[in-house]
C-alpha cells in the first residue's frame, strides 16, 4: 500500500511520542510524581498509529485501560494528556478522568475504559450514528485479547455484522491479559478466527510491524467507509512493560521480553524507512529530538498546572440538575457553584 | 415551569400515551430513535403482513415503524449489553436514541453499559461528553409474571449519580414526563408499570412537556401524607378516598420523578401535615421510600407528630402464585392502617 512521505513523518512521529509518553510515565510513576495507577502501551504503537493514520478528525475510536496510545494516534493534545494523568485542572477532563478515562469527543476519541470489553457496544453506536445520519464516518474499537472473551464483544461483533456497520474491530493481542495468556484463557486460542464466525472478513497481522498493520487497517477502513461493514484485526504484538505500573511481571520470561524487544517497532520502522530510502537517519533523529522536546514540554505544563478547584466536584454530572440535589438530605453542605 | 398544554384534553390510555410521545418526539426531532427487542417484531420478513408483528411485547411502540420506518425504529437482537451500550454510543455521537429494556429486571445483563458507561462519561470526560438517552423500561408485579419479570428497581438506578429516573403513575403524567425525558441531554431511566399500561386518563393533545423534578399532590389533605410512586400512587388515591369517609383528610404526593428528587414538595407536605406514610413497590432496603424517611428524618423531624409508615413489600423476590402475589404488592388497605396508625 502507498504511503506518502508526510504520512511516513506524521506515523513515526505518533509512534515515538506514544514510546516517549510512556517510558517518561514509566519514570516518573516509580518516582511517585503520579497519582493512581497507569497502564503503559509501549510496545503496542504500530497498532493504534497504523490503524488511526487512516482516520479523521471526525471518525471515531473507542480504547481501553491501555488508552495512552490510541489518545495520542487519535490526536488527543500531549499537554492535555500529561495533565489529566497528573489529576490537574488543565487535563483532557478536568482532572476528573484520569489516565483510564481520557476522552476527547471533540477529537473523536471516546474514551479510554476502565471496564475490559466496555468498547464495543459503544462503538456500535458510534457506527450506527454515521449510518443513520448518512455520514461516511469510520469508528475503530480497539480492545485487548482479554476482552475478546467478554460478551460485550461478541454482542458487538454480532450487532456490527447484521447491521453492517461501519466499525473496524482490532483485537490487540499483547500476550496478557494482566498475567495471563491467551494460551490459558482463549478457548481455541484463534482469537480472529472468532470473528469470521459472525460473518465478517477477519485478520490476524503482524503488529509490531506498523507497514503489515497500515496495510490491513487501509482496507478495512475503506471497506467501512464504503458502507460495505464490518472487519476484524488481531493484531498481535507485546507489552513492554507490566499490566499496570508496579507490577513485578512474574509470569513471562526475561528471554520472551528480550525476543520481543529485538522485534520492537520502532526499530523495524526506522530499518525499513531506512533501507527502502523512503526517510533518512537524519530524519528519524530529528523526529525523535522534536518528540522527547514535546513530552518534556508536556511534562513540565502538567506540573505548572493548578489542581482543580474543589467546587468542580459538583459540575459535569449532568447538564442539567438541581446542585442541591448532588448532596442530598443536608441543608447547604457545600456552597453552590457553576 | 407549568406543564404546556396547546389543545383540548381527551382520554387515552397509559400505553397509548407513552406511543403519542414518542411518536411526536420522533416527529419532532430526525436524531430520535427507538432501538429494542421486537419494537416492531418479525424484521427478517418482507412479508407486509408480517410488519409490525408485535410492536413491543406488549404493543406499546405499536404503528411507529409505518410512520419511521425500520431504520429509525429498529429491532435487535436479545442481547441487552449490545444494544443498551449501542444507545449510549448513538447519544455520545448525535443521535437521542430511546432504548427499550424490557423488563427492568433485565438490567443485570447490562448494567456496566448503563452505570459505567452512560451515567459516568460526562463527569469523566469533564463535561465533554453529552448522553442523551432514554432507557425505557417496564416494572411492576401483578401480572402474575415471576421473579424476573416483575420487579420494581427503580431505586437501584437512583443510586447511581448520572442517571435521572423517572415512574409516571397517569397517562397524562407519562406522555408529558416521556417527552421531556427524550429533550433531557443526561441518561433517563424511564419506568412504565405494566399493570398502567390500560388505564385510562386525561391526556393533553399536542406536545406536552412534565418537566422531571417535579412531584405533583394527587389529592390534598392535611392529616397526613402519603408519598407514593407509580401504581402505588393509584393505591394511595384509594386509600385517602376510604380515609375521607373515615374523616380523614389524607395528601398523596406522585414522586413522579425519583432522580432528581423534589425534596420541597415532600417536605412542603410533611411540614403542613405532621405525618407521613411512604409506599413503595420497590423492595424495603436501600429504596426510595427509605430516602424519604431520611429526608424527613433530617429535614423535618421537628413537624412529624408520630413515627414514619412505610408501606412496602416484604424483603422476597416477587411471588408467582396470585395468591402470594396478592398478598405482595403493597394494598391500599395497608395504607389506610398505617395511615391510621400515625394518627394514633
Amino acid at each position: 500500500m502507498e504511503i506518502s512521505r508526510d504520512k511516513l513523518f506524521w506515523a513515526y512521529e505518533r509512534m515515538r511520542l506514544i514510546r516517549e509518553f510512556e517510558d517518561r510515565l514509566h519514570t516518573d510513576f516509580a518516582a511517585g510524581k503520579i497519582p493512581g495507577f497507569v497502564h503503559l502501551y509501549a510496545g503496542e504503537e504500530a497498532v493504534a498509529v497504523g490503524l488511526c493514520a487512516h482516520l479523521r478528525d471526525d471518525d471515531f475510536i473507542t480504547s481501553t485501560h491501555r488508552g495512552h496510545g490510541h489518545c495520542i494516534a487519535k490526536g488527543v493534545d500531549l499537554r492535555e494528556m500529561m495533565a489529566e494523568i497528573s489529576g490537574k485542572a488543565t487535563g483532557a477532563c478536568k482532572g476528573k478522568g484520569g489516565s483510564m478515562h481520557i476522552a476527547d469527543v471533540d477529537k473523536g476519541m471516546l474514551g479510554a475504559n476502565g471496564i475490559v470489553g466496555g468498547g464495543p457496544p459503544l462503538a456500535c453506536g458510534a457506527g450506527l450514528t454515521a449510518r443513520l445520519k448518512g455520514t461516511d464516518q469510520v469508528t475503530v474499537c480497539f480492545f485487548g485479547d482479554g476482552a475478546s472473551n467478554q460478551g460485550t464483544t461478541f454482542e458487538g461483533l454480532n450487532l456490527a455484522g447484521i447491521w453492517k456497520l461501519p466499525v473496524v474491530f482490532v483485537c490487540e493481542n499483547n500476550g496478557y491479559a494482566e498475567t495471563t495468556s491467551p494460551r490459558y484463557s482463549v478457548s481455541g486460542q484463534d482469537i480472529a478466527a472468532r470473528a469470521r464466525g459472525f460473518g465478517m472478513p477477519s485478520i490476524a497481522i503482524d503488529g509490531l510491524d506498523f507497514f503489515a498493520v497500515y496495510e490491513a487497517a487501509g482496507e478495512a477502513i475503506a471497506r467501512a467507509r464504503r458502507g460495505e461493514g464490518p472487519t476484524f484485526i488481531e493484531a498481535q504484538t507485546y507489552r513492554y512493560y507490566g499490566h499496570f505500573e508496579g507490577d513485578s511481571i512474574r509470569y513471562r520470561t526475561r528471554e520472551e521480553e528480550e525476543h520481543y524487544r529485538l522485534l520492537d517497532c520502532l526499530y523495524r520502522f526506522r530499518q525499513t524507512a531506512i533501507s527502502q530510502g523512503l526517510l533518512t537517519e537524519a530524519e528519524l533523529d530529528e523526529i525523535d529530538a522534536r518528540a522527547r522536546a514535546a513530552i518534556e514540554d508536556a511534562v513540565r505544563f502538567a506540573a505548572e498546572s493548578p489542581m482543580p478547584d474543589p467546587a468542580e466536584l459538583l459540575t459535569d454530572v449532568y447538564v442539567e440538575y438541581p446542585m442541591a440535589a448532588l448532596w442530598p438530605f443536608q441543608e447547604a453542605a457545600v456552597p453552590v457553584h457553576r | 415551569m407549568a406543564a404546556m398544554v396547546e389543545e383540548a384534553v381527551r382520554t387515552l390510555s397509559y400505553r397509548e400515551a407513552i406511543n403519542e410521545a414518542l411518536r411526536l418526539e420522533m416527529r419532532r426531532d430526525p436524531t430520535v430513535i427507538l432501538m429494542g427487542e421486537d419494537v416492531t417484531g418479525a424484521s427478517h420478513s418482507e412479508d407486509e403482513s408480517h410488519l409490525d408483528a408485535w410492536g413491543g411485547v406488549l404493543g406499546v411502540t405499536k404503528g411507529l415503524v409505518h410512520e419511521f420506518g425500520r431504520q429509525r425504529v429498529r429491532d435487535t437482537p436479545i442481547t441487552e449489553s449490545g444494544f443498551v451500550g449501542a444507545g449510549v454510543g448513538a447519544a455520545a455521537t448525535g443521535l437521542r436514541p430511546v432504548v427499550e429494556l424490557m423488563f427492568i429486571g433485565f438490567m443485570g445483563v447490562c448494567l456496566d453499559q448503563i452505570v459505567n458507561q452512560a451515567a459516568k462519561m460526562r463527569y469523566m470526560f469533564g463535561g465533554k461528553a453529552r448522553i442523551p438517552l432514554v432507557i425505557r423500561t417496564m416494572i411492576g408485579a401483578g401480572f402474575r409474571a415471576a421473579a424476573q419479570h416483575s420487579d420494581s428497581i427503580y431505586s437501584t438506578f437512583v443510586h447511581f449519580p448520572g442517571l435521572k429516573v423517572v415512574a409516571p403513575a397517569t397517562p397524562a403524567d407519562a406522555k408529558g414526563l416521556l417527552a421531556a425525558a427524550i429533550r433531557d441531554d443526561d441518561p433517563v431511566i424511564f419506568c412504565e408499570h405494566k399493570l398502567l399500561y390500560d388505564m385510562k386518563g386525561p391526556v393533553p393533545e399536542g406536545e406536552y412537556v412534565i418537566p422531571l423534578g417535579q412531584a405533583e399532590i394527587k389529592r390534598e389533605g392535611g392529616d397526613v401524607t402519603i408519598v407514593a410512586i407509580s401504581r402505588m400512587v393509584l393505591h394511595a388515591l384509594e386509600a385517602a378516598e376510604r380515609l375521607a369517609q373515615q374523616g380523614i383528610s389524607a395528601e398523596v404526593v406522585d414522586l413522579r420523578t425519583l432522580s432528581p428528587l423534589d425534596e420541597t414538595t415532600v417536605l412542603e407536605s410533611i411540614r403542613k401535615t405532621g405525618r407521613l406514610v411512604v409506599v413503595d413497590e420497590d423492595n424495603p432496603r436501600c429504596s426510595v421510600a427509605g430516602d424519604i424517611v431520611t429526608l424527613a428524618a433530617t429535614q423535618a423531624l421537628e413537624f412529624l407528630n408520630a413515627p414514619v409508615k412505610l408501606v412496602t413489600p416484604p424483603h422476597t423476590p416477587v411471588p408467582f402464585s396470585p395468591t402470594l402475589e396478592d398478598a405482595y404488592v403493597p394494598s391500599p388497605e395497608r395504607i389506610v392502617a398505617a395511615a391510621r396508625a400515625t394518627l394514633g
